[in-house]
Protein backbone atom coordinates (compact mmCIF):
# COMPACT_ATOMS: atom_id res chain seq x y z
CA UNK A 1 0.00 0.00 0.00
CA UNK A 2 1.55 3.33 -0.87
CA UNK A 3 -1.11 5.55 -0.05
CA UNK A 4 -1.19 7.74 3.95
CA UNK A 5 -4.03 6.91 6.00
CA UNK A 6 -6.56 9.00 5.35
CA UNK A 7 -9.03 11.15 7.43
CA UNK A 8 -11.98 8.83 8.26
CA UNK A 9 -14.93 10.24 9.56
CA UNK A 10 -18.60 9.41 9.67
CA UNK A 11 -20.14 11.17 6.47
CA UNK A 12 -23.26 11.33 4.61
CA UNK A 13 -23.64 10.12 0.75
CA UNK A 14 -23.71 12.98 -0.90
CA UNK A 15 -20.91 14.75 0.92
CA UNK A 16 -18.46 11.59 0.08
CA UNK A 17 -19.42 12.09 -4.13
CA UNK A 18 -19.17 16.39 -3.25
CA UNK A 19 -15.91 15.75 -1.23
CA UNK A 20 -13.88 13.18 -3.28
CA UNK A 21 -15.19 14.75 -6.97
CA UNK A 22 -13.37 17.66 -5.11
CA UNK A 23 -10.28 15.50 -4.95
CA UNK A 24 -10.38 14.65 -8.09
CA UNK A 25 -9.97 18.16 -9.75
CA UNK A 26 -12.59 18.81 -12.17
CA UNK A 27 -12.03 22.38 -14.10
CA UNK A 28 -15.75 22.59 -15.16
CA UNK A 29 -18.81 21.86 -12.91
CA UNK A 30 -21.95 22.11 -13.79
CA UNK A 31 -25.42 20.73 -12.42
CA UNK A 32 -28.70 21.30 -11.08
CA UNK A 33 -30.11 19.91 -7.90
CA UNK A 34 -32.54 17.52 -7.27
CA UNK A 35 -33.60 15.05 -4.61
CA UNK A 36 -32.02 12.96 -3.27
CA UNK A 37 -28.69 14.67 -5.06
CA UNK A 38 -29.10 18.15 -4.12
CA UNK A 39 -26.35 17.95 -1.32
CA UNK A 40 -24.03 17.33 -3.98
CA UNK A 41 -25.15 20.48 -6.29
CA UNK A 42 -24.95 23.00 -3.07
CA UNK A 43 -21.48 21.01 -1.45
CA UNK A 44 -20.10 21.36 -5.33
CA UNK A 45 -21.27 25.05 -5.16
CA UNK A 46 -19.68 25.40 -2.26
CA UNK A 47 -16.04 24.21 -2.28
CA UNK A 48 -16.19 26.96 -5.45
CA UNK A 49 -17.52 29.43 -3.56
CA UNK A 50 -14.83 29.60 -0.71
CA UNK A 51 -12.12 28.24 -3.27
CA UNK A 52 -11.17 25.38 -2.37
CA UNK A 53 -11.91 23.65 -5.30
CA UNK A 54 -10.50 25.66 -8.41
CA UNK A 55 -13.18 25.12 -11.25
CA UNK A 56 -15.50 26.88 -13.40
CA UNK A 57 -18.75 26.38 -12.27
CA UNK A 58 -21.79 26.71 -14.57
CA UNK A 59 -25.11 27.42 -13.12
CA UNK A 60 -27.92 25.85 -15.42
CA UNK A 61 -31.41 26.30 -15.63
CA UNK A 62 -31.82 22.61 -15.62
CA UNK A 63 -29.99 19.22 -16.47
CA UNK A 64 -30.21 19.25 -19.86
CA UNK A 65 -27.83 22.29 -20.02
CA UNK A 66 -25.76 20.61 -17.41
CA UNK A 67 -25.21 17.61 -19.29
CA UNK A 68 -24.51 19.88 -22.52
CA UNK A 69 -22.10 22.29 -21.09
CA UNK A 70 -19.96 19.13 -19.44
CA UNK A 71 -20.03 17.92 -22.66
CA UNK A 72 -18.96 20.76 -24.40
CA UNK A 73 -16.17 21.61 -21.63
CA UNK A 74 -15.10 18.10 -22.14
CA UNK A 75 -14.23 17.95 -25.75
CA UNK A 76 -12.30 21.47 -25.41
CA UNK A 77 -10.01 19.36 -23.03
CA UNK A 78 -11.24 19.97 -19.51
CA UNK A 79 -11.66 17.30 -16.56
CA UNK A 80 -15.97 17.63 -15.90
CA UNK A 81 -18.04 16.48 -12.89
CA UNK A 82 -21.97 16.59 -12.74
CA UNK A 83 -24.88 14.76 -11.01
CA UNK A 84 -28.50 14.61 -11.20
CA UNK A 85 -30.88 11.75 -10.68
CA UNK A 86 -34.28 10.67 -11.96
CA UNK A 87 -36.40 13.37 -13.54
CA UNK A 88 -32.80 15.15 -13.87
CA UNK A 89 -31.14 11.77 -15.62
CA UNK A 90 -34.22 11.99 -18.06
CA UNK A 91 -34.35 15.58 -18.41
CA UNK A 92 -30.73 15.22 -20.08
CA UNK A 93 -31.42 12.32 -22.60
CA UNK A 94 -30.62 13.08 -25.74
CA UNK A 95 -27.15 15.02 -24.23
CA UNK A 96 -26.63 12.00 -22.50
CA UNK A 97 -26.62 9.76 -25.61
CA UNK A 98 -24.83 12.75 -27.27
CA UNK A 99 -21.80 12.26 -24.94
CA UNK A 100 -21.76 8.94 -25.09
CA UNK A 101 -21.58 9.37 -29.06
CA UNK A 102 -19.52 12.22 -29.16
CA UNK A 103 -16.78 9.99 -26.98
CA UNK A 104 -16.62 13.26 -23.84
CA UNK A 105 -15.12 11.42 -20.67
CA UNK A 106 -17.50 12.65 -18.51
CA UNK A 107 -18.20 11.53 -15.00
CA UNK A 108 -21.71 11.77 -13.56
CA UNK A 109 -22.99 10.84 -10.24
CA UNK A 110 -26.05 9.59 -10.30
CA UNK A 111 -28.75 9.08 -6.96
CA UNK A 112 -30.68 6.18 -7.97
CA UNK A 113 -34.31 6.95 -7.76
CA UNK A 114 -37.66 5.83 -9.26
CA UNK A 115 -38.24 7.55 -12.68
CA UNK A 116 -41.05 9.46 -14.30
CA UNK A 117 -44.31 7.39 -15.06
CA UNK A 118 -45.99 7.71 -11.92
CA UNK A 119 -44.70 10.42 -9.74
CA UNK A 120 -41.78 9.05 -7.10
CA UNK A 121 -39.86 10.66 -4.91
CA UNK A 122 -38.20 7.52 -3.99
CA UNK A 123 -34.99 5.01 -4.34
CA UNK A 124 -35.35 2.48 -7.34
CA UNK A 125 -32.95 1.87 -10.34
CA UNK A 126 -35.27 2.40 -12.90
CA UNK A 127 -33.10 5.48 -13.58
CA UNK A 128 -30.23 4.03 -14.24
CA UNK A 129 -31.91 1.16 -16.11
CA UNK A 130 -33.71 3.58 -18.73
CA UNK A 131 -30.33 5.24 -20.13
CA UNK A 132 -28.89 1.39 -20.31
CA UNK A 133 -28.39 1.33 -23.78
CA UNK A 134 -27.02 4.82 -24.02
CA UNK A 135 -23.30 3.57 -24.23
CA UNK A 136 -22.29 4.89 -20.80
CA UNK A 137 -19.83 3.11 -18.35
CA UNK A 138 -22.69 2.14 -15.87
CA UNK A 139 -21.55 1.23 -12.28
CA UNK A 140 -23.06 0.70 -9.24
CA UNK A 141 -21.87 0.55 -5.47
CA UNK A 142 -23.00 -0.73 -2.38
CA UNK A 143 -21.57 1.65 0.41
CA UNK A 144 -20.37 4.99 1.20
CA UNK A 145 -16.15 4.41 1.36
CA UNK A 146 -17.15 2.94 -2.02
CA UNK A 147 -18.90 5.91 -3.73
CA UNK A 148 -15.17 7.25 -2.14
CA UNK A 149 -13.05 4.95 -3.83
CA UNK A 150 -15.23 4.06 -6.98
CA UNK A 151 -15.35 7.99 -7.90
CA UNK A 152 -11.28 8.28 -8.23
CA UNK A 153 -11.51 4.63 -10.62
CA UNK A 154 -14.08 6.36 -12.30
CA UNK A 155 -11.62 9.24 -13.48
CA UNK A 156 -9.01 7.14 -14.47
CA UNK A 157 -11.34 4.85 -16.42
CA UNK A 158 -13.52 7.45 -18.40
CA UNK A 159 -10.02 9.52 -19.56
CA UNK A 160 -8.32 6.91 -20.66
CA UNK A 161 -7.10 6.93 -24.03
CA UNK A 162 -7.93 3.35 -24.71
CA UNK A 163 -11.57 4.05 -23.46
CA UNK A 164 -12.89 7.87 -23.94
CA UNK A 165 -16.27 7.15 -22.68
CA UNK A 166 -18.46 8.36 -19.68
CA UNK A 167 -19.08 6.99 -16.94
CA UNK A 168 -21.86 7.24 -14.95
CA UNK A 169 -21.65 6.54 -11.32
CA UNK A 170 -24.91 5.19 -9.31
CA UNK A 171 -25.53 4.94 -5.64
CA UNK A 172 -29.07 4.68 -3.89
CA UNK A 173 -30.57 7.29 -3.15
CA UNK A 174 -32.86 7.83 -0.15
CA UNK A 175 -30.26 4.47 1.55
CA UNK A 176 -26.86 5.91 0.59
CA UNK A 177 -27.51 9.61 -0.43
CA UNK A 178 -28.59 10.27 3.61
CA UNK A 179 -26.93 7.66 4.97
CA UNK A 180 -24.37 8.60 7.44
CA UNK A 181 -21.35 6.01 7.61
CA UNK A 182 -17.66 5.73 8.27
CA UNK A 183 -15.84 6.71 4.93
CA UNK A 184 -12.04 7.15 4.61
CA UNK A 185 -11.39 10.20 2.78
CA UNK A 186 -7.92 9.84 0.92
CA UNK A 187 -5.46 12.38 0.70
CA UNK A 188 -4.94 14.99 -2.00
CA UNK A 189 -1.86 14.14 -2.59
CA UNK A 190 -2.37 10.29 -3.21
CA UNK A 191 -5.92 10.95 -5.21
CA UNK A 192 -3.33 13.28 -7.48
CA UNK A 193 -0.79 10.13 -7.73
CA UNK A 194 -3.66 7.79 -8.79
CA UNK A 195 -4.58 9.98 -11.24
CA UNK A 196 -1.43 11.05 -12.74
CA UNK A 197 -0.80 8.22 -14.97
CA UNK A 198 -3.57 9.68 -17.52
CA UNK A 199 -0.92 12.59 -18.11
CA UNK A 200 1.11 10.13 -19.30
CA UNK A 201 -0.75 9.11 -22.21
CA UNK A 202 -1.37 10.55 -25.92
CA UNK A 203 -3.56 13.48 -25.14
CA UNK A 204 -7.01 13.19 -27.06
CA UNK A 205 -8.47 15.61 -29.62
CA UNK A 206 -10.03 18.66 -28.24
CA UNK A 207 -12.04 21.70 -29.45
CA UNK A 208 -9.16 24.23 -30.89
CA UNK A 209 -9.83 27.69 -31.54
CA UNK A 210 -9.18 28.65 -34.44
CA UNK A 211 -9.43 25.00 -35.92
CA UNK A 212 -11.83 23.46 -38.32
CA UNK A 213 -11.95 20.80 -36.30
CA UNK A 214 -15.43 18.97 -34.98
CA UNK A 215 -16.69 15.84 -33.27
CA UNK A 216 -19.79 14.02 -33.88
CA UNK A 217 -21.46 15.72 -36.96
CA UNK A 218 -20.08 12.89 -39.39
CA UNK A 219 -23.06 10.43 -38.66
CA UNK A 220 -24.04 9.38 -42.34
CA UNK A 221 -24.17 6.64 -43.47
CA UNK A 222 -20.45 4.48 -42.96
CA UNK A 223 -19.35 7.70 -40.60
CA UNK A 224 -22.45 6.36 -38.41
CA UNK A 225 -21.32 2.28 -38.63
CA UNK A 226 -17.84 3.09 -38.29
CA UNK A 227 -18.50 5.67 -34.90
CA UNK A 228 -21.15 3.02 -33.46
CA UNK A 229 -18.29 -0.25 -33.80
CA UNK A 230 -15.65 2.16 -32.49
CA UNK A 231 -18.09 2.78 -29.47
CA UNK A 232 -19.04 -0.80 -29.29
CA UNK A 233 -15.11 -1.89 -29.02
CA UNK A 234 -14.29 0.78 -26.51
CA UNK A 235 -16.82 -0.44 -24.28
CA UNK A 236 -15.88 -4.35 -24.55
CA UNK A 237 -12.36 -2.64 -23.17
CA UNK A 238 -14.01 -1.42 -20.32
CA UNK A 239 -14.74 -5.20 -18.93
CA UNK A 240 -10.64 -5.62 -18.72
CA UNK A 241 -9.63 -2.16 -17.63
CA UNK A 242 -11.92 -2.22 -14.64
CA UNK A 243 -10.30 -5.44 -13.75
CA UNK A 244 -7.10 -3.57 -14.03
CA UNK A 245 -7.87 -0.66 -12.25
CA UNK A 246 -10.06 -2.22 -9.59
CA UNK A 247 -5.87 -3.98 -8.97
CA UNK A 248 -4.01 -1.12 -8.65
CA UNK A 249 -6.13 0.95 -6.48
CA UNK A 250 -5.72 -2.00 -4.03
CA UNK A 251 -2.49 -1.76 -4.19
CA UNK A 252 -2.42 2.13 -3.98
CA UNK A 253 -5.06 2.59 -1.37
CA UNK A 254 -5.78 -0.66 -0.22
CA UNK A 255 -8.88 -1.46 -0.86
CA UNK A 256 -10.50 -4.12 -3.60
CA UNK A 257 -13.74 -4.24 -4.75
CA UNK A 258 -13.26 -7.33 -6.97
CA UNK A 259 -13.68 -4.85 -10.44
CA UNK A 260 -16.68 -5.86 -12.36
CA UNK A 261 -18.22 -8.08 -10.11
CA UNK A 262 -17.74 -8.67 -6.43
CA UNK A 263 -17.69 -12.64 -5.58
CA UNK A 264 -18.67 -13.09 -2.20
CA UNK A 265 -18.10 -16.96 -0.81
CA UNK A 266 -18.90 -17.80 -4.09
CA UNK A 267 -15.99 -20.55 -4.63
CA UNK A 268 -17.51 -23.41 -2.85
CA UNK A 269 -20.91 -21.72 -3.42
CA UNK A 270 -24.07 -24.32 -5.19
CA UNK A 271 -26.49 -21.75 -5.46
CA UNK A 272 -26.34 -17.48 -6.20
CA UNK A 273 -27.57 -14.59 -5.63
CA UNK A 274 -26.94 -11.79 -7.89
CA UNK A 275 -27.94 -8.27 -6.59
CA UNK A 276 -26.58 -4.64 -6.43
CA UNK A 277 -26.62 -1.78 -4.66
CA UNK A 278 -27.10 -1.11 -1.24
CA UNK A 279 -29.20 -4.40 -1.00
CA UNK A 280 -26.27 -6.30 -1.53
CA UNK A 281 -24.62 -5.51 2.03
CA UNK A 282 -28.07 -7.06 3.16
CA UNK A 283 -27.41 -9.74 0.83
CA UNK A 284 -23.56 -10.40 2.36
CA UNK A 285 -25.84 -10.83 5.78
CA UNK A 286 -27.96 -12.98 4.96
CA UNK A 287 -25.26 -15.26 2.94
CA UNK A 288 -23.44 -15.53 6.76
CA UNK A 289 -26.24 -16.90 8.30
CA UNK A 290 -27.63 -19.07 5.33
CA UNK A 291 -23.84 -20.71 5.96
CA UNK A 292 -24.37 -20.99 8.77
CA UNK A 293 -26.92 -22.99 8.51
CA UNK A 294 -25.02 -25.26 6.67
CA UNK A 295 -26.64 -24.27 2.66
CA UNK A 296 -23.63 -23.48 0.29
CA UNK A 297 -24.53 -20.33 -1.11
CA UNK A 298 -23.02 -17.43 -2.34
CA UNK A 299 -23.79 -13.80 -3.91
CA UNK A 300 -22.60 -11.72 -6.93
CA UNK A 301 -22.54 -8.05 -6.61
CA UNK A 302 -22.92 -6.69 -9.91
CA UNK A 303 -20.99 -3.32 -10.32
CA UNK A 304 -20.43 -3.26 -13.74
CA UNK A 305 -23.85 -3.17 -14.96
CA UNK A 306 -22.44 -1.63 -18.64
CA UNK A 307 -21.04 -2.79 -20.52
CA UNK A 308 -22.47 -6.34 -18.97
CA UNK A 309 -19.74 -8.32 -17.22
CA UNK A 310 -20.27 -11.58 -19.39
CA UNK A 311 -17.32 -13.01 -19.36
CA UNK A 312 -16.93 -12.62 -15.10
CA UNK A 313 -20.50 -13.93 -14.76
CA UNK A 314 -20.21 -16.75 -16.42
CA UNK A 315 -16.71 -17.57 -15.06
CA UNK A 316 -18.42 -17.42 -11.52
CA UNK A 317 -21.93 -18.87 -12.13
CA UNK A 318 -21.05 -21.75 -14.08
CA UNK A 319 -21.41 -25.52 -12.00
CA UNK A 320 -23.76 -23.32 -10.08
CA UNK A 321 -27.01 -25.29 -9.36
CA UNK A 322 -29.27 -22.51 -9.41
CA UNK A 323 -29.13 -18.32 -9.38
CA UNK A 324 -31.89 -15.67 -7.98
CA UNK A 325 -31.62 -12.02 -9.44
CA UNK A 326 -33.52 -9.24 -7.15
CA UNK A 327 -33.83 -6.11 -9.64
CA UNK A 328 -34.52 -3.08 -7.70
CA UNK A 329 -36.38 -1.89 -11.43
CA UNK A 330 -38.61 -3.44 -14.00
CA UNK A 331 -38.13 -4.14 -17.46
CA UNK A 332 -41.18 -3.26 -18.99
CA UNK A 333 -42.38 -6.05 -22.19
CA UNK A 334 -40.23 -8.56 -20.68
CA UNK A 335 -41.17 -11.25 -18.25
CA UNK A 336 -38.21 -10.77 -15.73
CA UNK A 337 -36.27 -8.02 -13.93
CA UNK A 338 -33.82 -6.46 -16.73
CA UNK A 339 -30.68 -8.01 -14.79
CA UNK A 340 -32.59 -11.30 -14.89
CA UNK A 341 -32.84 -11.34 -18.63
CA UNK A 342 -29.56 -10.33 -18.97
CA UNK A 343 -28.46 -13.40 -17.19
CA UNK A 344 -30.53 -15.62 -18.91
CA UNK A 345 -29.13 -14.60 -22.12
CA UNK A 346 -25.80 -16.20 -21.21
CA UNK A 347 -27.59 -18.98 -19.92
CA UNK A 348 -26.05 -21.45 -22.81
CA UNK A 349 -22.65 -20.76 -21.81
CA UNK A 350 -23.56 -20.90 -17.82
CA UNK A 351 -25.24 -24.21 -18.24
CA UNK A 352 -29.56 -24.62 -18.38
CA UNK A 353 -29.77 -23.47 -15.18
CA UNK A 354 -33.07 -22.28 -13.29
CA UNK A 355 -32.71 -18.06 -13.17
CA UNK A 356 -35.01 -17.11 -10.51
CA UNK A 357 -36.19 -12.97 -10.78
CA UNK A 358 -37.61 -11.28 -8.27
CA UNK A 359 -38.90 -7.39 -7.82
CA UNK A 360 -38.07 -5.78 -4.82
CA UNK A 361 -37.59 -2.23 -3.38
CA UNK A 362 -39.21 -0.49 -5.61
CA UNK A 363 -40.16 2.94 -4.31
CA UNK A 364 -38.51 3.07 -0.79
CA UNK A 365 -39.47 -0.06 0.08
CA UNK A 366 -36.52 -1.99 1.74
CA UNK A 367 -35.17 -5.38 0.62
CA UNK A 368 -34.87 -6.80 3.72
CA UNK A 369 -32.89 -9.78 5.51
CA UNK A 370 -36.31 -11.63 5.25
CA UNK A 371 -36.95 -11.12 1.88
CA UNK A 372 -33.15 -12.17 0.86
CA UNK A 373 -33.74 -15.28 3.22
CA UNK A 374 -36.72 -16.12 1.02
CA UNK A 375 -34.82 -15.86 -2.32
CA UNK A 376 -32.37 -18.00 -1.28
CA UNK A 377 -35.14 -20.53 -0.08
CA UNK A 378 -36.49 -20.56 -2.82
CA UNK A 379 -33.11 -20.86 -5.18
CA UNK A 380 -32.57 -23.81 -2.90
CA UNK A 381 -35.67 -25.57 -3.69
CA UNK A 382 -35.38 -24.96 -7.41
CA UNK A 383 -31.80 -25.94 -7.40
CA UNK A 384 -33.39 -29.70 -5.59
CA UNK A 385 -35.85 -29.58 -9.07
CA UNK A 386 -38.48 -28.49 -7.05
CA UNK A 387 -41.05 -26.09 -9.22
CA UNK A 388 -40.58 -22.68 -8.99
CA UNK A 389 -41.81 -18.99 -9.77
CA UNK A 390 -40.07 -17.06 -12.51
CA UNK A 391 -40.66 -13.81 -11.69
CA UNK A 392 -41.98 -12.53 -7.92
CA UNK A 393 -42.87 -9.53 -7.12
CA UNK A 394 -42.24 -9.58 -3.26
CA UNK A 395 -44.01 -6.48 -2.33
CA UNK A 396 -46.85 -8.10 -3.54
CA UNK A 397 -47.22 -11.13 -1.85
CA UNK B 1 -15.53 -11.41 -37.92
CA UNK B 2 -13.60 -10.24 -40.74
CA UNK B 3 -13.35 -6.18 -41.05
CA UNK B 4 -12.64 -5.35 -44.23
CA UNK B 5 -13.52 -1.55 -43.97
CA UNK B 6 -10.96 1.14 -43.49
CA UNK B 7 -11.25 3.87 -40.82
CA UNK B 8 -12.44 7.45 -42.42
CA UNK B 9 -11.70 8.90 -39.02
CA UNK B 10 -8.42 8.99 -37.47
CA UNK B 11 -9.43 9.12 -34.10
CA UNK B 12 -11.27 7.10 -31.87
CA UNK B 13 -13.85 9.57 -30.98
CA UNK B 14 -16.01 10.86 -34.29
CA UNK B 15 -13.55 13.61 -34.71
CA UNK B 16 -13.32 15.06 -38.30
CA UNK B 17 -11.71 18.29 -39.52
CA UNK B 18 -14.03 20.20 -42.34
CA UNK B 19 -12.38 18.60 -45.20
CA UNK B 20 -13.70 16.64 -48.26
CA UNK B 21 -13.29 13.24 -47.23
CA UNK B 22 -15.99 13.50 -44.70
CA UNK B 23 -18.41 13.83 -47.36
CA UNK B 24 -20.37 10.50 -47.39
CA UNK B 25 -23.99 11.39 -48.35
CA UNK B 26 -24.91 12.65 -51.66
CA UNK B 27 -26.42 15.57 -50.13
CA UNK B 28 -26.90 17.30 -53.89
CA UNK B 29 -29.91 14.73 -54.33
CA UNK B 30 -31.70 17.06 -51.40
CA UNK B 31 -31.89 20.36 -53.72
CA UNK B 32 -34.59 21.74 -55.31
CA UNK B 33 -33.05 25.46 -55.91
CA UNK B 34 -29.31 26.31 -56.93
CA UNK B 35 -26.65 29.24 -56.34
CA UNK B 36 -26.21 30.75 -59.63
CA UNK B 37 -23.59 33.67 -59.52
CA UNK B 38 -22.93 36.79 -61.21
CA UNK B 39 -19.63 36.83 -61.84
CA UNK B 40 -19.95 40.33 -62.61
CA UNK B 41 -20.16 41.23 -58.91
CA UNK B 42 -18.32 38.46 -57.20
CA UNK B 43 -15.14 40.54 -55.42
CA UNK B 44 -13.78 36.82 -54.31
CA UNK B 45 -14.50 37.63 -50.40
CA UNK B 46 -15.13 33.77 -49.86
CA UNK B 47 -18.19 34.75 -47.43
CA UNK B 48 -19.86 32.59 -49.22
CA UNK B 49 -17.45 29.21 -48.67
CA UNK B 50 -17.21 30.32 -45.38
CA UNK B 51 -20.77 29.83 -44.36
CA UNK B 52 -21.28 26.73 -46.48
CA UNK B 53 -22.43 24.13 -44.15
CA UNK B 54 -21.72 20.95 -46.24
CA UNK B 55 -17.88 23.24 -47.63
CA UNK B 56 -18.91 22.74 -50.85
CA UNK B 57 -18.05 25.76 -52.54
CA UNK B 58 -14.93 25.42 -54.99
CA UNK B 59 -12.05 27.82 -55.14
CA UNK B 60 -12.05 28.97 -58.91
CA UNK B 61 -9.35 31.24 -58.49
CA UNK B 62 -11.55 34.65 -58.99
CA UNK B 63 -14.70 33.28 -57.53
CA UNK B 64 -16.40 30.50 -55.61
CA UNK B 65 -18.77 27.51 -57.33
CA UNK B 66 -20.72 25.59 -55.43
CA UNK B 67 -20.02 21.59 -56.51
CA UNK B 68 -23.54 20.25 -57.05
CA UNK B 69 -22.60 16.80 -55.91
CA UNK B 70 -22.88 18.21 -52.34
CA UNK B 71 -24.59 21.36 -52.30
CA UNK B 72 -28.04 21.15 -50.30
CA UNK B 73 -29.72 23.93 -51.54
CA UNK B 74 -29.81 25.72 -48.80
CA UNK B 75 -29.65 28.92 -50.20
CA UNK B 76 -27.15 30.33 -47.19
CA UNK B 77 -24.52 31.52 -49.40
CA UNK B 78 -27.02 33.84 -51.25
CA UNK B 79 -28.63 34.87 -47.46
CA UNK B 80 -24.49 35.86 -46.89
CA UNK B 81 -23.31 37.73 -50.04
CA UNK B 82 -22.80 40.97 -49.19
CA UNK B 83 -22.03 41.86 -52.64
CA UNK B 84 -25.69 40.14 -53.53
CA UNK B 85 -23.70 38.24 -56.16
CA UNK B 86 -25.44 35.14 -55.83
CA UNK B 87 -29.11 33.96 -55.99
CA UNK B 88 -31.30 31.14 -55.95
CA UNK B 89 -32.89 29.70 -59.45
CA UNK B 90 -34.89 26.94 -58.92
CA UNK B 91 -33.43 23.46 -60.43
CA UNK B 92 -36.43 23.26 -62.85
CA UNK B 93 -34.66 25.77 -64.97
CA UNK B 94 -31.63 23.68 -65.63
CA UNK B 95 -33.46 20.09 -65.92
CA UNK B 96 -33.19 19.16 -69.69
CA UNK B 97 -37.03 18.22 -69.68
CA UNK B 98 -37.73 19.91 -72.83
Amino acid sequence: MLAKKGKVSVMMGNAVAATVARLCRPEVVSLYPITPQSEVAETMSGFVADGSLDAEIVEVEGENSAMNVCRAASLAGARTFTATSSYGLVYMYDTVLETAGFRAPVVMVNVNRETPGIHAVSSGQQDMISTRDAGWVQIIVENNQEIADQLIMCYRLAEDYDIQLPVMLNYDGYYLSYLNEEVEIPEQSDVDAFLAPLKDQPRRPRIIPGKSTGCGTHGMEMGYVEARYKHWLALDRVKQKVDEIDKKFGEYFGRNYGGQIEEYRMKDAEIAILASGSAAGTAKTVVDTKREQGLKVGLIKLRLYRPFPEERLIAALKGKKAVGVIDRSISFGWKAGPMAVELKALCNQIGNIPVLSYIDGLANLDITIPHIGRVVDEVNAAAKGKPYQEVTWIPLE
Amino acid sequence: MVIKYKYQMQTEAPWSDANQKMLALDTGGWRTERPVLDKSLCNYCGLCSLYCPPQCMRDKGDHYEADLAWCKGCGICVHECPRKALSMKPEGEFTNAR
